[in-house]
C-alpha cells in the first residue's frame, strides 16, 4: 500500500463519523476555520448534508409503456438508504434523459422491422434540489410484447458527491457497462427464445389456417369465393407475414456481433449461447413451406417442451396485459449476475471520492513496482484483467483543471470540473450528429474564468427559459462508448483537422439549449480522451477496436521505449540517470540520511504541518515513465555529476510517505512523450477494486489484532524484527483461537517470497522439519502434552537455530536481540493509532519504505560488482556496508532486515519465469534470548 | 546429558548459511559420488540414482535400471583426452547387477548381471583403464565391459573394501583378512589381464571396516574391534599398529561403569581419512588423529557427535568434518596446543577402552613423547543441523558448499550465504543486461 496513512486523512470506515462527532470540541484558541457546513454538525466529509439519502446507492428505473417512469429497484436493497429521497420524480428525471439513439420499427426502405443495437448512453447528471447526482447509465432491452420491441431501463448510480461522480465517471461507466453488457447478453438470449416460441405459435397457427382454408375449398364447390374464405385467406396471408417478420427478427438477434462479457463468471453460460449461435448461423433460416414438414422439428430441439398456440388473428397489444419484469426479460442467471455486478458497484464505490482516487492511486502505483510489490502487498487485484477496452472513456483529467477545482468555491466547481473532462459545455440533441461533433471540436480557447462566468450565465437562462420542467436537472456529461458496433458512428464524427490549439488546452465550445429544459453541460464520447495532438497524427486509430494491440501495454509499460519518444523520454529520464549514479558515487559524501529530507523543489502535497492540501487526484499514467521500470538504468562511466540525494529520495522513493507531486509535474511537461504514453492510457485505468472485500476484511482484522499484540507484549520487536529478517517465528499455544489470532496479526508483517501464497501456517500440529521452515516464515504450533507433543518440542529444540518461538502460553519469546530502529517506528506500543486498518497502512507505509531501501539496495551496480577487475571484494563489502549505514540510514539489526528483503528481490528478479525455484532456507549463527513480560 | 562438546548458537567460523534440500530419494540416502566440479550423484537403497548440480541444486537426472537398492557407486572418468570428457559412473545392486550410466545424457550405457553375489565394492584403476568388482570373488573389467579375470570363490561374505596399491597390486579386505592381488598383463600379449593372490595379511582380529590409501608408500586399515595398522605399501608390511593399545589400553580415569556400556561398536573404525602426515580415524563416537611420523594419536575427541561417526573428511584449511548417526554434521578445526596442559591429555587411541587394567607404561610413553613433539586438539568451531536422521554420508565441494545425505531421504546443500548472495547480484545484473533493462547511456 502506497497510501500512507498521513495522505489521507481518513480511512473508509462508516462508523467514522460518528466518532469524529463524539468527540469533545476543541478549545477555541486551537480551533481551525469551520467548514462551511459545520453549522449542520457534520464532519467536513459529510457532503449528504444536504441530501435526503443516507448513502450512494444504485437505482434502477424503467420507461414503462404503461405508467411512464418508475423505479423498479435499488441496491442496496434497503428502504433506509435513500430514506425520504422521492425514487418517483428522480426515475422520471434521469429516464427523460436519454440519449440512446434508438428506433426500432419499419424504417423507410425496408419491408421488415429493423431490430437497433442500440449503444448505452452514458449520463451524469445533478439535482440540486434534491442534493443528488447520478451516474445514468441507460439502456434497452427487447421485448417482444412491448412497443417497438424495446424496453427502455437506465441503472443510476445516485450520489450527493458530484466529484465523485465526476471523478469517478470513466470507472463507473466500466463497471455499468459489464453490468448491462450482462443484461443485454440475457436479454438476446430470452429475446431469441420468445421469437422462437412466437415463430412455432405461428407456424402452427398457419398450419391450422391452411387446414381451415383447404376445408373451406372442398366443401365450397360454388367456384367463388365467400366472405369467409377471404378472410380466412387474409388472415393466412398476415400470419405468413408475420412468420417471416419473425424469422428476419431472430435472425437479427441471433447475428448480433456476439461480444463476450469478459467475466469468467458468465462462461459456463457462453458455449451454450455459441453453439446455438454457430447453429443459427449455418442453418439457413428455413423458408415457411420448409417448416411444415415434421422433419424441420429437430431446429427446435432444444425447446421441446413448448406447445404452441393458436394465435388469435388480432392479438392487440393491450393496456390491461401485464408487462415483462426485468428477471423475465433477461435470463434469470444473467439476471442474478447483473445484480451480483451491481452490488460489486456499490461496494466498490461506497465511501469518500478522496478514498477511491488514493486507492486507485496506489494500485497504479504498485502495479508498476513489478520489482518489489511482491513483498508485502495483496497482489490479487494484479491477476484481474485490464478493464474492456471499448469501455474506454477519458482518463485524463487535465492537471491544471483539478487543481483550480480544488480552490474554488463549490458554485462553479461544476464547470470546472466540466473542464477536466473536456471544458466543454455543450448541447447534445437527443441523437448525436455528426455536425455536433464538429461544431464542440472547432471550439474556441478561453480563459477559463470568463468561460465558467459564460457558462453560469447560460446556466441561469435554461433554468428560466425551461417551461415543462423548470427545475434544476443538470446533465452534466455522457459519455458514447465507441464499441465495435458502432465503428461507423465513432468514425463519423472523429475529427479530422486537429484543434488550432493543439496539445492538451482546452476546448471551449458553443452552447445551446435543447429543446427541453434539461440542460447537457458536457457530453464525452469516447473520443475526447484522445489528446488533439494525438488525434492528428493517427486520424483512424479509433476506427479499429481500439487500441487493441496494446493489450500488453495496457498493464505494464514496455522496458524499450518506442523510438518516436525518445527525444521526450530523455529529458525525463536524464536526471534520473544522475541520480542513479549519485546513489554509487556519493558513498563518501555527506549525506547521512538523505531520506529523511524531502524535496525542495517542486509542489509539496504536504506541508510541514502534515496537512494534505492537494486532494489526491485520479492516477495518471504519464507517471510511468519516469519509474517503475528500469528502462534507463545508467552505467556508472560517462555521466558526471550527480543529483542531490533529496532529488533521488523524491523519484524513488516516493512509495514510501509521498506520492511524489514533482516528477509528476515533471512527466507531463514533455509534451511529446505524453502523447505517447496516452495513447494507451485509458486502458490502463485501474478499475477499483471490489473484488478485494474479504481481503481489507483481513486486513483490518489483522491490523486489530497487531495493534493490540505491539500493545500487549513488551518484546513485539523482536519479534517482528524476527519476521522480517527472514527468520521463521513459530507461535506455540494449545489453544487453536490464540495462536491463530496471533498468527494473523504478525502475518503483515512478513515478507512475501513471490513464490506462491503468503508463507504463513496457521496451525500445525505435527512436529517440524526442516522443509517447513524453507517454506513458511510464520507457524501457528500446537502444544500438548501427549507424548507426540514432546517429539514437537523436541523438533523445535533441535531446530532452534533456524526459529525464534513465540510462546503464546507462557508469554515468552525466545529469538535473536534486535536494537534497530525500524521496527520501533513499526511498532510502537505508544502509538496513537486506535483502528486496525489504520494502522495495517501505517505498517503498509513504513514497510513500503523499507522496500524501497532494499529495492535501491538491490539494484545498484557497484554496491555487488567491483568498479573495475582489481578491486578486491573487500572494498566492494566495505562500500556496500558504508552505503546500507550512511545512505540508506540503517542501524544494526536493521541492515540485516534489508539485506533479506534484497534476497528476496533478488531470488524473485532472476528466477526463471516457470520453473518454481529451489526454495531455500537462509540463517544466521546468532545466539538467541529469552524475552518475558 | 552428554559429554559431547556443544557450540553455541553464535558460530563465526561456520561459514554456511543457507541451505537447498533435495528432495527425490524415498528412502535411505547412502552415497554421495562427485562427478565433476558441479556435478554430483547420489544413491541409496531405493535404487535410483539422481544426479545434481552442486551450485544450483537442479536435479539434472533420475536414473532407474536397478531394482534394489545401491551397494556401490564408483565415478568412471575417462583418461582419453580426446574422447570429449565422457563421465561415467558405476553402480553396483544388490539385484546382483552393475550398470554403466553416462552422466551426459543421463542414460544407461551397459549393464553386467552375470554376478553370483552382490557386488559390494567398485574399484576404478585410472592407469590400467580397468574397473574391478569385489563381491565373493574379485572380477576385473575393462572400458568396454569385458571381464578380462576373475579370482577364484574367496569367501561367502565376500570383499567388503578394495584399494589400489602401487605395482598393479590391489589390496582387499575380506572379513578379517586382507588379500593383496596383483594384475598381470597376459602373456598372449592381447589386452587381457590375469589376476593372482600374492599375499594373505591376517593380523586383524576382527572384521575389517575402513581400508585408505595413504600415499604410494603405505595404506591402513581399520576393523571393527577398533584396531588401526598402518602397512607399506610396497612389502605388505605392518610398519605401525595400534592394536596393543585397542586391547590393553586404560587409562587410569576411565570409571569402572563405562566398561559395561562398552561396546565393540563404540570402539569399531568406521572409517578412514587421511593426509600426507595424519591419519584421521572415525572411532565410535570419537575422531582421532594418528600422526604417521610420529606414530602415536596427536589429538582426539573422544565423544565427537552423539553416536557413531559414519564419515569423516579432511578439509584442506586444517578442518575436519564429521558426520555421524545422530544426524548432526560437526565441522573441527585441529589447532596446535600453546603451552602443555597439565592435565593428562589423550595418552593413546582409545584409552577409554580399557579393562581396568592401568598402564603406566603407556601414559609414561606417551608423556615423554608429549615433550618434543606440539600437541593439537580438535575445536568445534560449528555444526550443521538439518537432517533429521542419520547423515549417511557429505562430499565437500569446496567453495561450492557440502552435500550431506541422510537417512531422511534428504540431501542438503550447505551452502556460504555470502558467497551465494554475491553470485545472486551477479546475476541479476547479467539479466539486467540481458533484458534491456541495464541500458548504457553516455
Amino acid at each position: 500500500m502506497i497510501s500512507a496513512p498521513d495522505v489521507v486523512a481518513f480511512t473508509r470506515e462508516e462508523e467514522l463519523e460518528d466518532e469524529l462527532c463524539s468527540e469533545p470540541p476543541l478549545p477555541e484558541e486551537y480551533s481551525v476555520p469551520l467548514f462551511p457546513f459545520a453549522s449542520q454538525g457534520a464532519n467536513p466529509w459529510a457532503k449528504v448534508a444536504s441530501s435526503k439519502f443516507t448513502r450512494d446507492f444504485i437505482l434502477i428505473s424503467e420507461f414503462s409503456e404503461q405508467v411512464g417512469p418508475q423505479p423498479l429497484l435499488t441496491i442496496p436493497d434497503d428502504a433506509k438508504v435513500s430514506g425520504t429521497f422521492d425514487l418517483n420524480y428522480f426515475s422520471l428525471r434521469i429516464m427523460s434523459v436519454d440519449y440512446q439513439a434508438s428506433f426500432v420499427g419499419h424504417p423507410p426502405g425496408s419491408a421488415y422491422p429493423k431490430l437497433n443495437f442500440v449503444e448505452d448512453s452514458k449520463v451524469v447528471l445533478g439535482d440540486s434540489k434534491e442534493g443528488a447526482f447520478a451516474y445514468v447509465h441507460h439502456l434497452t432491452l427487447y421485448d417482444l410484447e412491448a412497443r417497438g420491441f424495446v424496453r427502455p431501463f437506465c441503472m443510476a448510480y445516485i450520489s450527493a458527491d458530484e466529484h465523485k461522480i465526476m471523478q469517478q465517471f470513466q470507472e463507473l461507466s466500466t463497471e455499468f457497462s459489464k453490468a448491462s453488457e450482462c443484461l443485454k447478453t440475457g436479454n438476446r438470449k430470452a429475446f431469441a427464445n420468445e421469437l422462437e416460441k412466437k415463430l412455432k405459435d405461428l407456424d402452427y397457427t398457419r398450419t391450422v389456417l391452411h387446414n381451415e382454408t383447404e376445408i373451406q375449398k372442398k366443401a365450397n364447390d360454388k367456384g367463388y369465393y365467400t366472405t369467409q374464405a377471404i378472410e380466412k385467406a387474409n388472415e393466412l396471408a398476415s400470419v405468413e407475414k408475420s412468420i417471416i417478420e419473425h424469422q428476419d427478427l431472430l435472425k437479427q438477434i441471433r447475428s448480433y456481433p456476439y461480444r463476450k462479457v469478459k467475466e469468467s463468471d458468465f462462461q459456463p453460460y457462453e458455449p451454450d449461447c455459441a453453439l446455438g449461435q454457430a447453429d443459427a448461423g449455418c442453418d439457413p433460416v428455413p423458408a415457411p413451406s420448409d417448416l411444415a414438414e415434421p422433419g424441420e422439428t429437430h431446429l427446435y430441439a432444444h425447446v421441446p417442451s413448448y406447445t404452441p398456440k393458436l394465435i388469435k388473428a388480432k392479438s392487440a397489444k393491450c393496456f390491461d396485459k401485464k408487462l415483462k419484469t426485468l428477471e423475465e426479460l433477461c435470463d434469470v442467471y444473467f439476471f442474478t449476475q447483473t445484480l451480483d455486478q451491481l452490488h460489486q458497484i456499490e461496494r466498490t464505490f461506497r465511501g469518500d471520492v478522496c478514498y477511491l482516487l488514493t486507492d486507485q492511486i496506489s494500485r497504479a502505483l504498485l502495479k508498476q513496482q513489478r520489482v518489489t510489490n511482491f513483498l508485502f502487498e495483496d497482489l490479487s487485484f494484479l491477476d484481474e484483467k485490464p478493464p474492456d477496452k471499448q469501455y474506454r472513456g477519458c482518463q485524463e483529467l487535465s492537471q491544471d483543471a483539478v487543481e483550480k477545482s480544488s480552490e474554488e468555491s463549490s458554485a462553479p466547481k461544476v464547470v470546472i470540473n466540466l473542464g477536466s473532462y473536456k471544458s466543454s459545455v455543450e448541447s447534445v440533441p437527443i441523437k448525436m450528429e455528426q455536425e455536433m461533433e464538429d461544431s464542440h471540436e472547432a471550439g474556441m480557447t478561453e480563459s477559463f474564468t470568463f468561460e465558467h462566468q459564460e457558462n453560469l450565465d447560460y446556466l441561469d437562462a435554461d433554468i428560466k427559459g425551461s417551461i415543462s420542467s423548470g427545475e434544476s436537472i443538470e446533465v452534466l456529461g455522457t459519455e458514447k462508448s465507441a464499441s465495435g458496433l458502432t465503428k461507423s458512428e465513432s468514425q463519423a464524427s472523429l475529427p479530422v483537422s486537429p484543434s488550432p490549439q493543439g496539445g492538451r488546452s482546452k476546448v471551449g465550445s458553443r452552447r445551446t439549449v435543447s429543446e427541453d429544459s434539461i440542460e447537457v453541460l458536457s457530453t464525452c464520447p469516447s473520443e475526447a480522451l484522445i489528446p488533439e495532438d494525438f488525434k492528428a497524427s493517427y486520424p483512424s486509430a479509433i476506427n479499429e477496436e481500439p487500441y487493441a494491440d496494446d493489450d500488453e501495454g495496457g498493464l505494464r509499460f514496455t522496458p524499450k521505449p518506442n523510438p518516436g519518444d525518445a527525444g521526450g523520454r530523455e529529458d525525463v529520464s536524464d536526471p534520473e540517470n544522475l541520480a542513479r549514479v549519485d546513489s554509487a558515487c556519493c558513498i563518501g559524501k555527506e549525506s547521512p540520511n538523505f531520506f529523511e529530507s524531502l524535496p525542495d523543489g517542486g509542489q509539496k502535497p504536504c506541508d510541514e504541518d502534515g496537512v494534505v492540501r492537494i486532494p489526491p487526484q485520479p492516477y495518471r499514467q504519464v507517471e510511468q515513465g519516469s519509474r517503475g521500470t528500469f528502462g534507463s538504468f545508467p552505467s556508472h562511466e560517462g555521466i558526471p555529476g550527480g543529483l542531490l540525494p533529496s532529488e533521488l529520495d523524491s523519484r524513488y522513493l516516493t512509495g514510501g510517505r509521498e506520492v511524489s507531486k514533482s516528477s509528476l509535474d515533471e512527466c507531463s511537461d514533455s509534451a511529446s512523450y505524453i502523447s505517447s504514453a496516452a495513447s494507451t492510457c485509458s486502458d490502463r485505468t485501474p478499475s477499483p477494486a471490489g473484488r478485494c472485500q474479504p481481503a481489507e476484511r483481513h486486513r483490518k482484522k489483522a491490523g486489530q489484532n497487531a495493534l493490540r499484540f505491539i500493545r500487549q507484549y513488551p518484546f513485539a520487536h523482536p519479534a517482528i524484527y524476527s519476521l522480517l529478517s527472514g527468520r521463521t517465528l513459530v507461535v506455540l499455544g494449545e489453544e487453536e483461537a490464540i495462536v491463530k489470532k496471533l498468527v494473523t496479526a504478525l502475518s503483515i508483517f512478513v515478507p512475501d517470497g513471490g513464490v506462491t501464497a503468503k508463507p504463513v501456517k496457521h496451525w500445525v500440529t505435527s512436529p517440524l522439519h526442516l522443509l517447513d521452515f524453507q517454506k513458511w516464515k510464520l507457524i501457528g504450533l500446537q502444544r500438548t502434552v501427549s507424548p507426540a507433543g514432546v517429539n514437537v518440542l523436541h523438533a523445535l529444540s533441535r531446530y532452534s537455530r533456524y526459529v525464534s518461538i513465540l510462546d503464546a502460553d507462557s508469554k515468552t519469546l525466545r529469538c535473536p536481540g534486535y536494537k534497530g530502529t525500524v521496527v520501533s517506528r513499526l511498532a510502537d506500543h505508544r502509538t496513537q493509532i486506535k483502528r486496525g486498518s489504520t494502522y495495517y497502512m501505517h505498517v503498509q507505509s513504513v514497510l513500503t519504505q523499507l522496500c524501497s531501501k532494499a529495492f535501491l539496495f538491490t539494484f545498484c551496480h557497484h554496491l555487488h560488482l567491483p568498479i573495475n577487475e582489481r578491486e578486491p571484494e573487500e572494498s566492494v563489502a566495505a562500500r556496500r556496508v558504508n552505503f546500507l549505514k550512511l545512505q540508506l540510514g540503517l542501524a544494526n539489526e536493521d541492515i540485516k532486515i534489508v539485506q533479506h528483503l534484497a534476497e528476496l528481490l533478488k531470488l524473485r528478479y532472476i528466477q526463471e519465469p516457470g520453473t518454481g525455484g529451489n526454495p531455500l532456507l537462509r540463517f544466521d549463527y546468532v545466539p538467541s534470548f529469552l524475552y518475558k513480560i | 546429558k552428554s559429554s559431547v562438546q556443544t557450540i553455541g548458537e553464535e558460530q563465526i567460523q561456520n561459514p554456511y548459511t543457507e541451505l537447498l534440500v533435495l528432495k527425490g530419494h524415498q528412502d535411505i540416502v547412502r552415497f554421495l559420488v562427485q562427478i565433476d566440479n558441479y556435478r554430483f550423484a547420489s544413491a541409496g537403497d531405493d535404487g535410483i540414482i539422481f544426479l545434481w548440480n552442486a551450485q544450483t541444486g537442479e536435479k539434472l537426472f533420475e536414473l532407474h535400471g536397478h531394482t534394489q537398492k545401491i551397494t556401490a557407486i564408483a565415478p568412471f572418468s575417462s583418461s582419453d583426452a580426446s574422447e570429449e570428457n565422457k563421465h561415467l559412473i558405476l553402480t553396483a545392486s544388490a539385484d546382483r547387477t552393475v550398470i554403466v550410466w553416462d552422466c551426459t545424457s543421463g542414460r544407461q550405457v551397459q549393464k553386467v548381471s552375470c554376478f553370483h553375489s552382490t557386488v559390494k565394492c567398485l574399484t576404478v584403476l585410472q592407469r590400467l583403464d580397468v574397473w574391478l568388482s569385489g563381491g565373493s570373488d574379485l572380477c576385473v573389467w575393462n572400458r568396454k565391459l569385458d571381464l578380462l579375470c576373475k579370482t577364484s570363490h574367496l569367501t561367502d561374505a565376500g570383499i567388503s573394501a578394495l584399494v589400489e596399491l602401487p605395482k598393479n597390486c590391489v589390496a582387499a579386505a575380506v572379513g578379517k583378512e586382507l588379500i593383496i592381488f596383483r594384475l598381470f598383463a597376459s602373456d598372449d600379449g592381447s589386452e587381457g589381464w590375469n589376476v593372482l593372490e600374492e599375499k594373505r595379511l591376517v593380523d586383524h582380529q576382527d572384521n575389517i571396516l575402513s581400508l585408505v590409501s595413504v600415499n604410494d608408500l603405505t595404506f591402513v586399515t581399520g576393523s571393527h574391534v577398533g584396531e588401526l595398522i598402518v602397512w607399506d605399501a610396497l612389502d605388505w608390511t605392518k610398519q605401525a599398529s595400534e592394536c596393543n593399545f585397542w586391547d590393553s589400553s586404560a587409562h587410569p580415569d576411565v570409571q569402572p561403569e563405562i566398561k559395561l556400556s562398552q561396546s565393540p561398536n563404540e570402539t569399531s573404525v568406521q572409517h578412514l581419512t587421511s593426509d600426507e602426515e595424519c591419519v584421521f580415524a572415525a572411532v565410535g563416537k570419537g575422531i582421532y588423529v594418528y600422526n604417521l611420523q610420529m606414530k602415536r594419536v596427536i589429538a582426539c575427541q573422544r565423544t565427537a557427535h552423539d553416536s557413531s561417526v559414519l564419515h569423516i573428511e579432511k578439509l584442506p584449511n586444517r578442518q575436519l568434518i564429521s558426520c555421524s548417526e545422530d544426524g548432526s554434521v560437526r565441522i573441527w578445526e585441529l589447532r596446535e596446543k600453546q603451552q602443555l596442559p597439565a592435565e593428562p591429555v589423550p595418552t593413546g587411541f582409545f584409552n577409554m577402552w580399557g579393562f581396568g587394567r592401568a598402564n603406566k607404561q603407556a601414559n609414561q610413553a606417551a608423556k615423554k613423547m608429549q615433550e618434543n613433539a606440539p600437541m593439537y586438539f580438535l575445536e568445534l568451531v560449528g555444526d550443521l543441523i538439518g537432517h533429521s536422521s542419520a547423515v549417511q554420508m557429505f562430499l565437500y565441494f569446496g567453495e561450492l558448499g557440502l552435500a550431506t545425505c541422510s537417512a531422511d531421504h534428504l540431501i542438503i546443500l550447505w551452502k556460504d550465504g555470502e558467497r551465494e548472495s554475491r553470485l545472486r547480484s551477479l546475476t541479476l545484473f547479467q539479466k539486467l543486461a540481458q533484458n534491456g533493462d541495464l541500458q548504457l547511456k553516455f
